[in-house]
Protein backbone atom coordinates (compact mmCIF):
# COMPACT_ATOMS: atom_id res chain seq x y z
CA UNK A 1 0.00 0.00 0.00
CA UNK A 2 2.74 2.17 1.18
CA UNK A 3 6.19 1.74 -0.36
CA UNK A 4 9.20 4.28 0.40
CA UNK A 5 12.83 3.47 -1.56
CA UNK A 6 15.44 5.95 -0.97
CA UNK A 7 13.54 8.49 0.63
CA UNK A 8 15.57 11.94 1.35
CA UNK A 9 13.44 15.06 2.08
CA UNK A 10 15.99 18.47 2.50
CA UNK A 11 13.91 21.33 3.63
CA UNK A 12 15.12 24.96 2.62
CA UNK A 13 17.51 26.01 3.41
CA UNK A 14 19.32 22.37 3.01
CA UNK A 15 18.49 21.10 6.51
CA UNK A 16 18.18 16.90 5.67
CA UNK A 17 14.90 15.88 7.67
CA UNK A 18 15.01 12.39 6.18
CA UNK A 19 17.79 10.38 4.14
CA UNK A 20 18.16 6.94 2.47
CA UNK A 21 14.13 5.47 3.53
CA UNK A 22 12.92 2.89 2.41
CA UNK A 23 10.34 0.84 4.04
CA UNK A 24 6.90 -0.97 3.34
CA UNK A 25 3.41 -0.66 4.50
CA UNK A 26 0.92 -3.51 3.53
CA UNK A 27 -2.95 -3.15 3.58
CA UNK A 28 -4.26 -3.53 6.97
CA UNK A 29 -1.23 -3.08 8.62
CA UNK A 30 -0.67 -1.29 11.79
CA UNK A 31 2.52 0.94 11.77
CA UNK A 32 4.07 2.97 14.84
CA UNK A 33 6.54 5.51 13.57
CA UNK A 34 8.52 6.51 16.77
CA UNK A 35 11.65 8.77 17.22
CA UNK A 36 12.98 11.58 19.19
CA UNK A 37 11.79 15.31 18.87
CA UNK A 38 12.53 16.55 15.05
CA UNK A 39 13.20 12.77 13.99
CA UNK A 40 11.55 13.07 11.04
CA UNK A 41 7.92 11.46 12.13
CA UNK A 42 5.64 13.90 10.88
CA UNK A 43 7.82 14.39 7.50
CA UNK A 44 7.26 11.11 6.71
CA UNK A 45 3.12 11.21 7.19
CA UNK A 46 3.39 14.82 4.79
CA UNK A 47 4.73 13.19 2.42
CA UNK A 48 2.19 10.35 2.17
CA UNK A 49 -0.15 12.57 1.79
CA UNK A 50 1.45 15.19 -0.48
CA UNK A 51 2.14 17.93 1.71
CA UNK A 52 5.62 17.64 0.81
CA UNK A 53 7.36 16.32 -1.65
CA UNK A 54 10.72 14.03 -1.46
CA UNK A 55 14.33 15.51 -2.60
CA UNK A 56 15.20 12.26 -3.28
CA UNK A 57 13.91 8.31 -3.89
CA UNK A 58 9.85 7.89 -4.27
CA UNK A 59 6.74 7.40 -2.56
CA UNK A 60 4.60 5.22 -3.81
CA UNK A 61 0.91 5.14 -2.24
CA UNK A 62 -1.97 2.85 -3.86
CA UNK A 63 0.94 2.46 -6.61
CA UNK A 64 0.56 6.36 -7.73
CA UNK A 65 4.08 8.21 -7.45
CA UNK A 66 3.01 10.81 -4.47
CA UNK A 67 6.14 13.06 -5.14
CA UNK A 68 5.17 13.51 -9.15
CA UNK A 69 1.63 13.84 -8.39
CA UNK A 70 0.29 16.27 -10.91
CA UNK A 71 -1.86 19.31 -8.46
CA UNK A 72 -4.98 18.09 -10.32
CA UNK A 73 -4.79 14.90 -8.97
CA UNK A 74 -3.69 15.41 -5.05
CA UNK A 75 -7.14 16.13 -4.24
CA UNK A 76 -8.26 12.52 -4.92
CA UNK A 77 -5.32 11.23 -2.77
CA UNK A 78 -6.33 12.73 -0.01
CA UNK A 79 -10.11 11.97 -0.73
CA UNK A 80 -8.92 8.48 0.08
CA UNK A 81 -6.63 8.88 3.15
CA UNK A 82 -8.08 10.00 6.65
CA UNK A 83 -5.02 12.68 8.23
CA UNK A 84 -4.85 13.40 11.80
CA UNK A 85 -2.51 16.11 12.07
CA UNK A 86 -0.47 17.13 14.60
CA UNK A 87 -2.21 20.48 14.81
CA UNK A 88 -5.70 19.42 14.27
CA UNK A 89 -6.75 21.74 11.89
CA UNK A 90 -10.27 22.37 12.95
CA UNK A 91 -12.20 25.05 11.94
CA UNK A 92 -13.35 26.73 14.73
CA UNK A 93 -16.17 29.12 13.39
CA UNK A 94 -18.13 25.03 12.69
CA UNK A 95 -19.91 23.16 15.10
CA UNK A 96 -18.33 19.78 15.48
CA UNK A 97 -20.87 18.04 13.62
CA UNK A 98 -19.91 20.66 10.04
CA UNK A 99 -16.72 19.82 10.61
CA UNK A 100 -16.82 16.36 10.00
CA UNK A 101 -19.17 17.00 7.58
CA UNK A 102 -16.56 18.89 6.01
CA UNK A 103 -15.16 16.21 3.73
CA UNK A 104 -18.39 14.25 2.80
CA UNK A 105 -19.36 17.98 1.32
CA UNK A 106 -15.49 18.01 0.02
CA UNK A 107 -16.55 14.87 -1.85
CA UNK A 108 -19.78 15.53 -3.05
CA UNK A 109 -22.09 12.95 -0.95
CA UNK A 110 -25.96 13.60 -1.27
CA UNK A 111 -26.88 15.97 1.95
CA UNK A 112 -29.09 13.44 3.67
CA UNK A 113 -26.35 10.93 3.52
CA UNK A 114 -23.39 12.57 4.85
CA UNK A 115 -25.73 13.79 7.77
CA UNK A 116 -26.11 10.12 8.92
CA UNK A 117 -22.45 9.20 8.09
CA UNK A 118 -20.90 12.25 9.95
CA UNK A 119 -23.40 11.58 13.34
CA UNK A 120 -21.77 8.15 13.06
CA UNK A 121 -18.34 9.31 13.18
CA UNK A 122 -19.11 11.97 16.12
CA UNK A 123 -21.05 8.77 17.56
CA UNK A 124 -18.39 6.84 17.09
CA UNK A 125 -15.93 8.92 18.37
CA UNK A 126 -18.29 9.57 21.32
CA UNK A 127 -19.12 13.15 20.46
CA UNK A 128 -22.38 12.88 19.15
CA UNK A 129 -23.74 14.85 22.20
CA UNK A 130 -21.57 17.79 21.11
CA UNK A 131 -22.41 18.15 17.68
CA UNK A 132 -23.56 21.52 18.04
CA UNK A 133 -20.45 22.52 19.93
CA UNK A 134 -18.04 24.58 18.58
CA UNK A 135 -14.20 23.58 18.82
CA UNK A 136 -13.70 26.32 21.25
CA UNK A 137 -15.85 24.74 23.89
CA UNK A 138 -14.25 21.43 23.31
CA UNK A 139 -11.82 19.91 26.02
CA UNK A 140 -7.97 18.96 24.17
CA UNK A 141 -9.13 15.27 24.09
CA UNK A 142 -12.58 16.33 22.75
CA UNK A 143 -11.11 18.48 19.67
CA UNK A 144 -8.81 14.82 19.37
CA UNK A 145 -11.47 13.20 19.17
CA UNK A 146 -13.50 15.44 16.61
CA UNK A 147 -10.26 15.47 14.64
CA UNK A 148 -10.53 11.75 14.23
CA UNK A 149 -14.11 11.74 13.21
CA UNK A 150 -13.42 14.24 10.76
CA UNK A 151 -10.51 11.75 9.49
CA UNK A 152 -12.43 8.41 9.25
CA UNK A 153 -16.10 9.75 8.30
CA UNK A 154 -15.09 9.36 4.57
CA UNK A 155 -14.09 5.28 5.71
CA UNK A 156 -10.62 5.66 4.05
CA UNK A 157 -8.53 2.61 3.83
CA UNK A 158 -5.36 4.29 5.01
CA UNK A 159 -5.12 6.77 7.85
CA UNK A 160 -2.20 8.65 9.30
CA UNK A 161 -2.51 10.30 12.56
CA UNK A 162 0.48 12.37 13.97
CA UNK A 163 0.90 12.82 17.78
CA UNK A 164 -2.58 11.67 18.11
CA UNK A 165 -2.53 11.28 21.96
CA UNK A 166 -0.10 14.00 22.95
CA UNK A 167 -1.20 16.55 25.58
CA UNK A 168 -4.27 13.82 26.47
CA UNK A 169 -3.89 12.50 30.33
CA UNK A 170 -3.60 8.81 29.99
CA UNK A 171 -7.19 7.96 30.42
CA UNK A 172 -8.45 9.72 27.42
CA UNK A 173 -5.35 8.83 25.74
CA UNK A 174 -6.35 5.23 26.23
CA UNK A 175 -9.71 6.29 25.08
CA UNK A 176 -7.94 7.66 21.53
CA UNK A 177 -5.81 4.65 21.08
CA UNK A 178 -8.48 2.10 21.52
CA UNK A 179 -10.48 4.25 18.60
CA UNK A 180 -7.54 3.45 16.16
CA UNK A 181 -7.47 -0.21 17.18
CA UNK A 182 -11.01 -0.44 16.15
CA UNK A 183 -10.30 0.65 12.53
CA UNK A 184 -7.26 -1.68 12.24
CA UNK A 185 -9.55 -4.42 13.64
CA UNK A 186 -12.09 -3.43 10.55
CA UNK A 187 -8.88 -3.75 7.62
CA UNK A 188 -7.87 -0.37 7.72
CA UNK A 189 -4.48 0.31 7.45
CA UNK A 190 -3.39 2.71 10.20
CA UNK A 191 0.45 4.33 10.72
CA UNK A 192 0.58 7.00 13.86
CA UNK A 193 3.39 8.83 14.24
CA UNK A 194 3.92 9.12 18.27
CA UNK A 195 6.16 8.78 21.37
CA UNK A 196 4.03 6.85 23.38
CA UNK A 197 4.56 3.66 21.82
CA UNK A 198 3.34 1.53 25.27
CA UNK A 199 0.08 2.87 24.57
CA UNK A 200 -0.92 2.05 20.58
CA UNK A 201 1.91 -1.54 21.47
CA UNK A 202 -1.18 -4.05 21.41
CA UNK A 203 -1.98 -6.40 19.32
CA UNK A 204 0.42 -6.61 16.07
CA UNK A 205 1.54 -3.55 15.88
CA UNK A 206 4.82 -2.80 13.73
CA UNK A 207 7.60 -0.15 14.91
CA UNK A 208 9.76 2.06 12.69
CA UNK A 209 11.51 3.97 14.66
CA UNK A 210 13.51 7.33 13.30
CA UNK A 211 16.45 8.46 14.63
CA UNK A 212 17.69 12.32 12.92
CA UNK A 213 16.28 11.39 9.72
CA UNK A 214 17.23 8.08 9.35
CA UNK A 215 15.55 4.55 10.16
CA UNK A 216 16.96 2.46 12.99
CA UNK A 217 17.57 -0.68 12.11
CA UNK B 1 -30.39 15.98 -6.88
CA UNK B 2 -27.49 15.99 -8.71
CA UNK B 3 -23.71 16.71 -6.85
CA UNK B 4 -22.85 19.73 -9.17
CA UNK B 5 -26.13 21.17 -8.19
CA UNK B 6 -26.09 20.62 -4.53
CA UNK B 7 -22.15 21.81 -4.77
CA UNK B 8 -23.11 24.81 -6.55
CA UNK B 9 -26.15 25.28 -4.32
CA UNK B 10 -23.86 24.72 -1.64
CA UNK B 11 -21.52 27.33 -2.50
CA UNK B 12 -24.01 30.04 -3.00
CA UNK B 13 -25.55 29.51 0.61
CA UNK B 14 -21.53 29.82 2.11
CA UNK B 15 -21.26 33.03 -0.36
CA UNK B 16 -24.58 34.94 1.19
CA UNK B 17 -23.66 33.43 4.72
CA UNK B 18 -19.98 35.16 4.29
CA UNK B 19 -21.62 38.31 3.04
CA UNK B 20 -23.97 38.47 5.77
CA UNK B 21 -21.26 37.47 8.38
CA UNK B 22 -19.51 40.78 8.02
CA UNK B 23 -22.47 42.86 7.38
CA UNK B 24 -20.62 46.56 7.86
CA UNK B 25 -17.98 46.00 5.19
CA UNK B 26 -21.11 44.33 2.67
CA UNK B 27 -22.77 46.95 3.55
CA UNK B 28 -20.13 49.93 2.62
CA UNK B 29 -19.12 47.64 -0.58
CA UNK B 30 -22.79 47.58 -1.80
CA UNK B 31 -22.34 51.47 -1.29
CA UNK B 32 -19.11 51.84 -3.09
CA UNK B 33 -20.56 49.49 -6.06
CA UNK B 34 -24.00 51.00 -6.03
CA UNK B 35 -22.70 54.56 -6.05
CA UNK B 36 -20.27 53.74 -8.86
CA UNK B 37 -22.57 52.17 -10.80
CA UNK B 38 -25.45 54.63 -10.28
CA UNK B 39 -23.28 57.14 -12.19
CA UNK B 40 -23.77 55.54 -15.84
CA UNK B 41 -27.11 54.15 -14.96
CA UNK B 42 -28.47 57.36 -14.15
CA UNK B 43 -27.14 58.65 -17.25
CA UNK B 44 -28.94 56.51 -19.15
CA UNK B 45 -31.97 56.95 -17.52
CA UNK B 46 -31.53 60.64 -18.51
CA UNK B 47 -30.68 59.60 -21.80
CA UNK B 48 -33.84 57.37 -22.32
CA UNK B 49 -35.96 60.29 -21.16
CA UNK B 50 -34.24 62.95 -23.30
CA UNK B 51 -35.18 60.38 -26.49
CA UNK B 52 -38.41 60.01 -25.35
CA UNK B 53 -38.96 64.22 -25.21
CA UNK B 54 -37.28 64.34 -28.55
CA UNK B 55 -39.85 61.99 -30.23
CA UNK B 56 -43.08 63.56 -28.65
CA UNK B 57 -42.33 67.19 -28.64
CA UNK B 58 -40.49 68.10 -31.32
CA UNK B 59 -42.82 69.30 -34.85
CA UNK B 60 -42.03 67.62 -37.89
CA UNK B 61 -39.24 69.39 -39.54
CA UNK B 62 -39.99 71.98 -42.64
CA UNK B 63 -37.91 73.94 -45.73
CA UNK B 64 -39.64 77.59 -46.00
CA UNK B 65 -39.31 78.76 -49.64
CA UNK B 66 -39.05 82.93 -50.28
CA UNK B 67 -39.92 83.73 -53.90
CA UNK B 68 -38.50 86.70 -55.41
CA UNK B 69 -40.20 90.69 -54.40
CA UNK B 70 -40.62 90.48 -58.24
CA UNK B 71 -42.14 87.05 -58.79
CA UNK B 72 -45.68 87.75 -60.40
CA UNK B 73 -48.46 85.88 -59.79
CA UNK B 74 -48.48 83.43 -62.57
CA UNK B 75 -44.41 82.21 -61.39
CA UNK B 76 -45.52 82.01 -57.83
CA UNK B 77 -48.45 79.38 -58.77
CA UNK B 78 -46.22 77.45 -61.37
CA UNK B 79 -43.74 76.80 -58.52
CA UNK B 80 -46.71 75.89 -56.26
CA UNK B 81 -47.93 73.22 -58.88
CA UNK B 82 -43.91 72.20 -58.80
CA UNK B 83 -43.38 71.71 -55.35
CA UNK B 84 -46.86 69.89 -54.72
CA UNK B 85 -45.82 67.25 -57.88
CA UNK B 86 -42.57 66.63 -56.44
CA UNK B 87 -42.28 63.54 -54.55
CA UNK B 88 -39.76 64.16 -51.75
CA UNK B 89 -42.80 66.48 -50.59
CA UNK B 90 -45.54 65.19 -48.75
CA UNK B 91 -47.36 68.89 -48.06
CA UNK B 92 -46.98 72.65 -49.25
CA UNK B 93 -48.67 75.16 -47.42
CA UNK B 94 -48.60 78.95 -49.51
CA UNK B 95 -48.17 81.77 -47.48
CA UNK B 96 -49.22 85.26 -49.58
CA UNK B 97 -46.72 88.15 -49.28
CA UNK B 98 -50.44 89.84 -48.15
CA UNK B 99 -50.65 87.26 -45.40
CA UNK B 100 -47.40 88.00 -44.05
CA UNK B 101 -48.02 91.88 -44.39
CA UNK B 102 -51.50 91.17 -42.71
CA UNK B 103 -49.66 89.31 -39.94
CA UNK B 104 -46.93 91.75 -39.18
CA UNK B 105 -49.36 94.46 -38.95
CA UNK B 106 -51.47 92.85 -36.13
CA UNK B 107 -47.65 92.48 -34.53
CA UNK B 108 -47.17 94.88 -31.27
CA UNK B 109 -45.06 98.28 -32.55
CA UNK B 110 -44.87 96.94 -35.88
CA UNK B 111 -48.43 97.85 -37.58
CA UNK B 112 -47.22 102.13 -38.16
CA UNK B 113 -43.83 100.93 -39.30
CA UNK B 114 -45.45 98.65 -41.62
CA UNK B 115 -48.18 101.79 -42.65
CA UNK B 116 -45.11 103.59 -43.40
CA UNK B 117 -43.70 101.40 -45.84
CA UNK B 118 -44.56 102.54 -49.83
CA UNK B 119 -44.90 99.01 -50.57
CA UNK B 120 -45.39 95.27 -49.57
CA UNK B 121 -41.81 94.30 -48.31
CA UNK B 122 -42.73 90.53 -47.95
CA UNK B 123 -41.84 88.16 -50.63
CA UNK B 124 -44.33 85.33 -51.27
CA UNK B 125 -43.70 81.79 -49.69
CA UNK B 126 -44.24 78.18 -49.14
CA UNK B 127 -43.85 75.42 -46.06
CA UNK B 128 -42.38 72.49 -47.38
CA UNK B 129 -43.13 69.48 -45.46
CA UNK B 130 -40.63 67.10 -46.25
CA UNK B 131 -41.36 62.96 -46.66
CA UNK B 132 -37.79 62.16 -45.21
CA UNK B 133 -37.06 64.74 -42.29
CA UNK B 134 -33.59 63.14 -41.71
CA UNK B 135 -30.77 65.77 -41.65
CA UNK B 136 -29.10 65.03 -44.77
CA UNK B 137 -32.45 64.27 -47.21
CA UNK B 138 -34.02 67.61 -45.98
CA UNK B 139 -30.74 69.28 -47.17
CA UNK B 140 -30.17 67.38 -50.17
CA UNK B 141 -33.97 68.45 -51.21
CA UNK B 142 -33.09 72.27 -50.07
CA UNK B 143 -30.12 71.96 -52.75
CA UNK B 144 -33.04 70.86 -55.25
CA UNK B 145 -35.55 73.64 -54.61
CA UNK B 146 -33.19 76.28 -54.68
CA UNK B 147 -32.79 75.90 -58.35
CA UNK B 148 -36.27 76.64 -59.30
CA UNK B 149 -37.18 79.37 -61.04
CA UNK B 150 -37.91 82.31 -58.80
CA UNK B 151 -37.04 81.01 -55.68
CA UNK B 152 -34.93 84.03 -54.12
CA UNK B 153 -33.84 81.96 -50.88
CA UNK B 154 -34.79 78.26 -49.19
CA UNK B 155 -34.12 77.61 -45.99
CA UNK B 156 -33.89 74.64 -44.16
CA UNK B 157 -35.06 74.29 -40.26
CA UNK B 158 -33.07 71.29 -39.48
CA UNK B 159 -30.61 72.92 -38.10
CA UNK B 160 -32.36 72.07 -34.41
CA UNK B 161 -32.52 68.23 -35.40
CA UNK B 162 -28.87 68.15 -36.23
CA UNK B 163 -28.00 69.55 -33.20
CA UNK B 164 -29.89 67.45 -31.04
CA UNK B 165 -28.77 64.62 -32.69
CA UNK B 166 -25.44 65.99 -31.67
CA UNK B 167 -26.00 66.01 -28.31
CA UNK B 168 -27.72 62.93 -27.83
CA UNK B 169 -24.90 61.24 -29.43
CA UNK B 170 -22.54 63.00 -27.07
CA UNK B 171 -24.94 62.35 -24.18
CA UNK B 172 -24.30 58.21 -25.53
CA UNK B 173 -20.84 58.58 -25.60
CA UNK B 174 -20.34 60.21 -22.14
CA UNK B 175 -22.80 57.24 -20.42
CA UNK B 176 -20.97 54.60 -22.69
CA UNK B 177 -17.35 56.02 -21.27
CA UNK B 178 -18.38 56.53 -17.83
CA UNK B 179 -20.18 52.95 -18.17
CA UNK B 180 -16.88 51.61 -19.09
CA UNK B 181 -14.66 53.47 -15.86
CA UNK B 182 -17.05 52.81 -13.47
CA UNK B 183 -16.91 48.92 -14.70
CA UNK B 184 -13.39 49.16 -13.97
CA UNK B 185 -13.87 50.24 -10.84
CA UNK B 186 -16.66 47.95 -10.01
CA UNK B 187 -13.71 45.05 -11.01
CA UNK B 188 -11.69 46.55 -8.80
CA UNK B 189 -13.42 46.58 -5.39
CA UNK B 190 -14.58 43.37 -6.50
CA UNK B 191 -10.42 42.14 -6.43
CA UNK B 192 -10.08 43.80 -3.43
CA UNK B 193 -13.04 42.31 -1.33
CA UNK B 194 -11.90 38.78 -2.89
CA UNK B 195 -8.74 39.29 -1.64
CA UNK B 196 -9.74 40.29 2.08
CA UNK B 197 -11.94 36.93 1.89
CA UNK B 198 -9.33 34.92 0.67
CA UNK B 199 -7.29 35.87 3.79
CA UNK B 200 -10.17 35.62 6.12
CA UNK B 201 -11.10 31.96 4.83
CA UNK B 202 -6.85 30.93 4.42
CA UNK B 203 -7.65 28.81 7.64
CA UNK B 204 -10.69 26.95 5.41
CA UNK B 205 -9.19 27.07 2.57
CA UNK B 206 -5.98 25.16 3.97
CA UNK B 207 -8.24 22.82 5.76
CA UNK B 208 -10.45 22.24 2.73
CA UNK B 209 -7.36 21.63 0.80
CA UNK B 210 -5.73 19.01 2.68
CA UNK B 211 -9.34 16.81 3.09
CA UNK B 212 -9.13 17.04 -0.81
CA UNK B 213 -11.09 19.79 -2.06
CA UNK B 214 -10.55 20.54 -5.75
CA UNK B 215 -9.27 24.60 -6.43
CA UNK B 216 -12.77 24.82 -8.20
CA UNK B 217 -14.06 23.72 -4.84
CA UNK B 218 -12.31 26.14 -2.87
CA UNK B 219 -12.69 29.16 -5.62
CA UNK B 220 -16.72 28.38 -5.74
CA UNK B 221 -17.92 30.69 -2.62
CA UNK B 222 -15.62 33.46 -3.75
CA UNK B 223 -17.39 33.55 -7.09
CA UNK B 224 -20.44 33.67 -5.96
CA UNK B 225 -19.72 36.46 -3.28
CA UNK B 226 -18.15 38.25 -6.21
CA UNK B 227 -21.19 37.72 -8.17
CA UNK B 228 -23.75 38.54 -5.71
CA UNK B 229 -21.73 41.68 -4.69
CA UNK B 230 -22.22 43.28 -7.81
CA UNK B 231 -25.42 42.20 -7.95
CA UNK B 232 -26.63 43.52 -5.08
CA UNK B 233 -24.79 46.93 -5.58
CA UNK B 234 -26.30 46.49 -8.75
CA UNK B 235 -29.89 46.54 -6.60
CA UNK B 236 -28.45 49.61 -4.97
CA UNK B 237 -27.48 51.36 -8.21
CA UNK B 238 -31.05 50.70 -9.57
CA UNK B 239 -32.56 52.29 -6.09
CA UNK B 240 -30.89 55.50 -6.23
CA UNK B 241 -31.74 56.17 -9.94
CA UNK B 242 -34.97 54.92 -8.99
CA UNK B 243 -35.47 57.60 -5.63
CA UNK B 244 -33.70 60.61 -8.30
CA UNK B 245 -35.91 60.11 -10.81
CA UNK B 246 -39.12 60.44 -8.07
CA UNK B 247 -37.59 63.27 -7.03
CA UNK B 248 -36.91 65.22 -9.85
CA UNK B 249 -40.30 64.06 -11.44
CA UNK B 250 -42.34 66.84 -9.64
CA UNK B 251 -38.96 69.69 -10.40
CA UNK B 252 -38.69 68.66 -14.32
CA UNK B 253 -42.83 68.46 -15.05
CA UNK B 254 -43.26 71.88 -13.37
CA UNK B 255 -40.22 73.34 -15.69
CA UNK B 256 -41.48 71.63 -18.88
CA UNK B 257 -45.04 72.82 -17.96
CA UNK B 258 -43.23 76.60 -18.26
CA UNK B 259 -42.20 75.67 -21.94
CA UNK B 260 -45.57 74.16 -22.51
CA UNK B 261 -44.15 70.68 -22.50
CA UNK B 262 -46.13 68.00 -21.01
CA UNK B 263 -43.12 65.29 -19.85
CA UNK B 264 -42.98 62.64 -17.06
CA UNK B 265 -39.62 61.71 -16.49
CA UNK B 266 -39.78 57.84 -15.75
CA UNK B 267 -36.73 55.96 -14.03
CA UNK B 268 -34.88 53.19 -15.65
CA UNK B 269 -36.78 50.44 -18.24
CA UNK B 270 -37.29 46.84 -17.78
CA UNK B 271 -34.60 46.23 -20.46
CA UNK B 272 -32.04 48.87 -19.05
CA UNK B 273 -32.70 47.40 -15.12
CA UNK B 274 -31.77 43.41 -16.18
CA UNK B 275 -28.38 44.69 -18.21
CA UNK B 276 -27.88 46.62 -15.40
CA UNK B 277 -28.35 43.69 -12.52
CA UNK B 278 -26.79 41.65 -15.52
CA UNK B 279 -23.47 43.33 -15.73
CA UNK B 280 -23.01 44.54 -12.84
CA UNK B 281 -23.22 40.52 -11.29
CA UNK B 282 -20.90 39.27 -14.51
CA UNK B 283 -18.69 42.16 -13.55
CA UNK B 284 -18.59 40.72 -10.09
CA UNK B 285 -17.93 37.35 -10.72
CA UNK B 286 -15.20 38.50 -12.99
CA UNK B 287 -13.54 40.46 -10.55
CA UNK B 288 -13.55 37.35 -8.11
CA UNK B 289 -12.13 35.29 -10.78
CA UNK B 290 -9.16 37.43 -11.39
CA UNK B 291 -8.82 37.87 -7.57
CA UNK B 292 -9.24 33.98 -7.12
CA UNK B 293 -6.76 33.32 -9.53
CA UNK B 294 -4.16 35.75 -8.13
CA UNK B 295 -4.04 34.94 -4.30
CA UNK B 296 -5.34 31.44 -3.91
CA UNK B 297 -2.20 30.16 -5.94
CA UNK B 298 0.35 30.87 -3.35
CA UNK B 299 -2.29 29.11 -0.30
N1 LIG C 1 8.67 23.21 6.86
C1 LIG C 1 9.91 23.00 7.38
N2 LIG C 1 10.93 23.82 7.03
C2 LIG C 1 12.17 23.60 7.52
N3 LIG C 1 12.47 22.62 8.33
C3 LIG C 1 11.49 21.77 8.73
C4 LIG C 1 10.16 21.92 8.25
N4 LIG C 1 9.41 20.94 8.78
C5 LIG C 1 10.23 20.22 9.55
N5 LIG C 1 11.47 20.70 9.51
C6 LIG C 1 12.63 20.13 10.18
O1 LIG C 1 12.78 18.78 9.80
C7 LIG C 1 13.11 17.97 10.89
C8 LIG C 1 12.09 16.87 11.06
O2 LIG C 1 10.86 17.46 11.37
P1 LIG C 1 9.55 16.64 11.71
O3 LIG C 1 8.44 17.59 11.90
O4 LIG C 1 9.39 15.58 10.68
O5 LIG C 1 9.97 15.98 13.10
P2 LIG C 1 9.09 15.11 14.07
O6 LIG C 1 9.80 13.80 14.21
O7 LIG C 1 7.70 15.09 13.66
O8 LIG C 1 9.25 15.91 15.44
P3 LIG C 1 8.15 16.13 16.59
O9 LIG C 1 8.12 14.86 17.36
O10 LIG C 1 8.73 17.23 17.40
O11 LIG C 1 6.89 16.46 15.94
C9 LIG C 1 13.19 18.89 12.10
O12 LIG C 1 14.54 19.19 12.33
C10 LIG C 1 12.44 20.13 11.68
O13 LIG C 1 13.02 21.27 12.27
MG1 LIG D 1 6.00 15.89 14.34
Amino acid sequence: MIRFSQVGKRYPPGLDALSGISFEVNAGELVLIEGHSGAGKSTVLKLIAAMEHPTAGTVLVNNQNVGAMKRAAVPYLRRNLGLVLQDQKLLFDRTSFENVLLPLSIAGFPAREAASRARAALDKVGLLKREKALPVSLSGGEQQRLAIARAVVNRPKLLLADEPTAHLDPHTARDVARIFHDFHQVGVTVLIATYDDALFNLDGARRLVFDHGRLAP
Amino acid sequence: MSVWLSQHRDALAAALRRLIAAPLNTLLSLLAIGIALALPASGQMLMSNLLQLASTTTPSPQISIFMKLDANHDAVSRTEKQLKQHSGVSAVKVVTSEQTLARMKMSEGLGDVIDALPKNPFPDAFVVTPHDDRPDAMESLAKELRGLPGVEHVQLDSAWAKRLEALLRLGRTGVNLLAAFLGVGLVAITFNTIRLQVLTHQAEVEVSRLLGATDRFIARPFYYFGLLQGLFGGLVAWLIVFVAAATLRGPVGELANLYGIDFNLVSLGTTDTFLLLAVAGLLGWFGAALSVRQHMRDT
